[in-house]
């Protein structure tokens, strides 16, 4: 039986990674010219991590499905990116950085891997600078920053409303550097379709080339999953259409456990459903909240338009509830109280599950700080309306252009709508200290892993964490696996191991084409999708999730009987490469719903309605669920819980309080 | 307001690189007037797929205008009618009831065909790798506030970074010219201190390999500049001039 070792290191919190760094085994540099190493998913985990291990001498091979690295969707990443700077000189610190995380991930993260995030995140910024990442700056020429929610200081960089795409695109461009030097491979148009191990060790990967839909093997001293998170398995979510579970999915399979696949972050911001039509949802960045008010009408079912209800008459209920924090509490908190007006009747717009999010009052704000700045002593109102949009447009621009696009509303004008909507998932492929799976030379990276979010990521927290899992940590603790690797020589891929793994995802694709059902993919991937969100979504219960669990068993037989695939397998098939994602999304599903009902207590973005204190806030049961719950694989519908306990020795667990 | 849309699609069918295509006729009826033109897509494909016909092959991603995937030629214009907007931006109310849609995939002979409206455009990546990045590996750098940099020039840098590497401007060009996608990471890292050390061998390498990759030479019609859903200027392809050609006066 695989045991867990978080593998942490001895000593003092603060000196951990410091001592690790020190003491890890390294590999000489003529060693690693003879090391491959395989990195599925090309965001900005996969990308910093490819083009930094290839810097230090490995051979490196890159893996992803979309046409070019630059379009993971780490690229659709807008408000910013924290960092422990304190350039602001506001009391930011590595330890207030390592305490926002943890007691914003609900006391559900592990002490280490969080306090190692904060300390490399200034490094995240300088590096990211030094490649030509354009951030915001001020007049005197230094660095910008702005607030996210969760916090009490200003440590967000960011570059407009478009930071992750400038993020992606310098490190896709240190990666284009070495794949132009020869020391990485691309693989675009490529699928991962399973973890080759031989020996108990992974050692390559079988991928599909969507083009031609040949199915090829690789080999790899050790194995990198970059490949992001699974909010698709709820259809709509803010990924994009791409995004999906496979890569880590597989792994699970093969013995990767999978870790608090429940904890799942619904957004309070984004644009809300306009129909049966919709594909995706789009979300409205949380910096807005920098600004923006959140309110709904004070009076029931309120049909009068936004600018006809007099300020006394609205309901600024963040700002009510929690005047510590505001309209900046964490993204947990924020969608549940959207949810809780929505559902009592207070909700906006066609579909009543909306709420404003309005900028008349900043616009005023920013039109007379202008007109000051100007030396204006009487402005007009009109003047104050102009410059103070044209300062909003600046900060916020493409956001609201954006917004204008989909609703055909101008966000200038009338207070934005948004509804809370899936995001991002803190759970993913359980990893020690050194990001390894519990298959050894098996790592997962960013997103995909769960490790340093607990139940609840805070703002602009998930770019640092990609960044510094590829730039910083994965360079360091590979050596640990690696050095004792230095007398593997690469091996050939026609073993029976690679022959069995390729035969066996070939016979997975036949058996998906040879059904010749009735119903298209997209079908059953709603289906789903709608289980999900009602009963494993912002609310769940014991009741709806034996529910869902018995429905989701039944969708996935009927999935396996009546899916329609058109095409052919040896050609360019979009159609067949979303049925083998939403085969695996059927099965996460499950296991999503069996850890959220194994999970008696409310934290973060898991919210069992059965635990809640009377004013409605999460209520943790500290003394029976302070552990990370790791699945491991057995059979079809059979998954063995194994606990890593939480030590807090640092930090004084506590009810979590924005009030 | 919703309203709903009957329309005939002319879309350009084609199985892979070698073989010939054309343009099938379809037609779809109730269509929102809130749904993106994807969207539009995905109900025909559905459709196709329950007919037991081989849906329309398309490239798109992220869905918000960001990732630089979508790429259809609509009507004559990349990314259709509207300015500033990618293909998944572009919303049915833009379109009249009863009007025929042309769908094509951009056209030029660096961009391939792979299937229907799907193509390759690896080229742009091979001119990225030519030379537009810094040379600076992980854990070299110094604190960022160390260098202050110019307001103005961080923005228009910025401006110029905001390229989605989506394609428009060479489906736009009558030449199939990238010089506004090439332009556009010259400029951003020309405009920086960081980026200046290395500056002319960037221009050279970078425009090399734009031209071995078989586009055109620029047509100095501006299509490229209307036609890029992020607004990147055709100052840039002034910009990357001047630095392509100091770098050659001043080559060793």
């Amino acid at each position: 039986m695989t045991k867990i070792d978080a593998k942490i290191p001895d000593g003092n919190l603060a000196e951990k990674w410091t001592k690790f760094k020190s003491s890890v085994p390294l590999v000489n540099p003529s060693n690693k010219r003879s090391l491959e190493i395989i990195v599925v998913g090309s965001g900005l985990a996969g990308a910093s991590a490819a083009a930094s291990l290839a810097e230090l001498g490995y051979k490196v091979k890159v893996f992803c499905f979309q046409d070019s690295p630059r379009r993971a969707h780490s690229i659709a990443a807008q408000g910013g990116i924290n960092a422990a700077k304190n350039y602001q000189n506001d009391g930011d610190s590595v330890y207030r950085l390592f305490y926002d995380t943890i007691k914003g991930g609900d006391y559900r993260a592990r002490e280490a891997n969080v306090h190692r995030l904060a300390e490399v995140s200034g490094s995240i910024i300088d590096q990211c600078v030094a490649q030509g990442v354009p951030f915001a700056r001020e007049y005197g020429g230094l660095l910008s920053n702005r607030s996210f929610g969760g916090t009490q200081v200003q440590r967000t960089f960011y570059a407009a409303g478009q930071t992750g795409q400038q993020l992606l695109l310098g490190a896709y461009s240190a990666l284009q550097r070495q794949v132009g030097m020869g020391n990485v491979q691309l693989f675009t148009r490529h699928e991962m379709l399973d973890v080759v191990t031989i020996d108990g060790k992974a050692r390559g990967i079988i991928a599909r080339d969507s083009v031609s839909g040949a199915l090829e093997r690789h080999f790899g001293h050790a194995v990198l999953l970059c490949t992001g998170g699974y909010g698709n398995v709820f259809y709509l979510s803010t990924n994009a259409m791409g995004s999906n579970v496979t890569a880590a999915w597989k792994a699970h399979k093969k013995g990767a456990f999978f870790a608090n696949p429940c904890y799942t972050q619904i957004h309070p911001t984004c644009i809300p459903v306009s129909g049966d039509h919709q594909s995706k949802l789009t979300l409205m960045s949380e910096s807005l909240r920098n600004d923006g008010r959140i309110w709904v009408p004070k009076k029931e079912n309120d049909t009068r338009k936004a600018n006809e209800i007099p300020e006394d008459e609205r309901d600024y209920y963040l700002e009510r509830r929690y005047p510590a924090f505001g309209n900046l509490v964490p993204r947990d908190i924020a969608s549940r109280a959207a949810k809780e007006r929505c559902d009592a009747g207070f909700g906006v717009g066609s579909s009543k599950m909306a709420v404003y999010l309005d900028y008349a009052a900043a616009i005023i704000r920013y039109g007379k700080g202008e007109a000051n700045k100007h030396n204006m002593h009487s402005p007009t109102d009109e003047e104050i309306q102009s410059m103070g949009k044209a300062v909003v447009k600046e900060k916020y621009g493409n956001l609201f252009d954006m917004y204008k696009q989909i609703t055909g509303e101008d966000p200038y004008e009338v207070p934005m709508r948004i509804y809370p909507a899936v995001h991002y998932t803190m759970g993913g492929l359980w990893v020690d200290y050194n990001l390894m799976t519990t298959v050894p030379g098996l790592y997962a990276l960013g997103e995909a892993n769960f490790s340093d979010h607990g139940a609840n990521r805070l703002g602009a927290s998930a770019l640092m964490q990609g960044l510094a899992d590829g730039y910083f940590v994965i360079p360091y603790t590979i050596g640990a696996y690696l050095a004792a690797e230095i007398r593997t020589p690469s091996m050939s891929t026609d073993s029976e191991d690679f022959v069995k793994a390729e035969k066996a995802v070939r016979d997975r694709l036949e058996t998906l084409m040879n059904i010749k059902g009735s119903k298209p993919v997209d079908y059953f991937h709603k289906r789903l999708g709608k289980i999900m969100w009602d009963e494993c979504g912002m609310a769940r219960s014991e009741k709806g999730l034996k529910a869902s669990i018995k429905e989701i068993q039944a969708l996935q037989k009927e999935f396996w009987s009546d899916v329609k695939i058109p095409g052919e397998i040896d050609n360019l098939n979009p159609e067949l490469e979303k049925a083998g994602r939403v085969a695996d999304f059927l099965e996460l599903g499950e296991l999503m719903c069996i850890d959220a009902l194994d999970r008696n207590e409310s934290c973060g973005g898991h919210f069992r309605v059965e635990y809640q204190t009377e004013d409605g806030e999460a209520l943790r049961d500290d003394d029976k669920f302070a552990y990370v719950a790791a699945w491991e694989y057995e059979k079809q519908s059979s998954f063995k819980l194994h606990k890593e306990e939480l030590k807090y020795e640092n930090i004084k667990i506590a009810q979590r309080s924005y009030k | 307001m919703e309203g709903h849309l009957n329309l005939t699609l002319k879309i350009w069918r084609q199985k892979n690189t070698q073989t010939a295509g054309k343009f099938e006729t379809y037609q779809v009826s109730g269509i929102s007037t809130d749904m993106s033109f994807l969207e539009m897509i995905d109900v025909l494909n559905n459709r196709l797929i329950e007919e037991g016909d081989d849906p329309v092959a398309f490239d798109h991603d992220c869905r918000e205008g960001i990732c630089g995937m979508c790429s259809m030629y609509i009507n004559g214009r990349p990314h259709g009618p509207n300015r500033g907007v990618t293909t998944c931006q572009l919303h049915m109310r833009s379109f009249k009831d009863g009007e025929t849609i042309t769908v094509e995939p951009w056209r030029a002979s660096a961009f391939p065909v792979i299937k229907d409206l799907v193509v390759n455009r690896s080229a742009f990546d091979r001119i990225i790798a030519a030379g537009g990045f810094i040379s600076v590996n992980t854990g070299n750098a110094q604190d960022a506030n160390n260098l202050p940099i110019n307001k103005d020039n961080a923005d228009d840098a910025f401006a110029a970074a905001a390229c989605i590497g989506c394609g428009a401007c060479v489906a736009a060009c009558k030449n199939a010219s990238a010089m506004l996608f090439t332009s556009a990471k010259i400029s951003q890292l020309a405009l920086l201190p960081q980026g200046q050390i290395e500056a002319a061998t960037r221009a050279q390498a970078m425009v090399a390999q734009m031209d071995e990759e078989g586009f055109g030479a620029c047509s100095n019609t501006g299509a490229c500049e209307a036609e890029c859903p992020k607004g990147i200027s055709i100052e840039n392809i002034a910009r990357m001039n001047r630095e392509y050609f100091s770098a050659t006066f001043s080559s060793k």
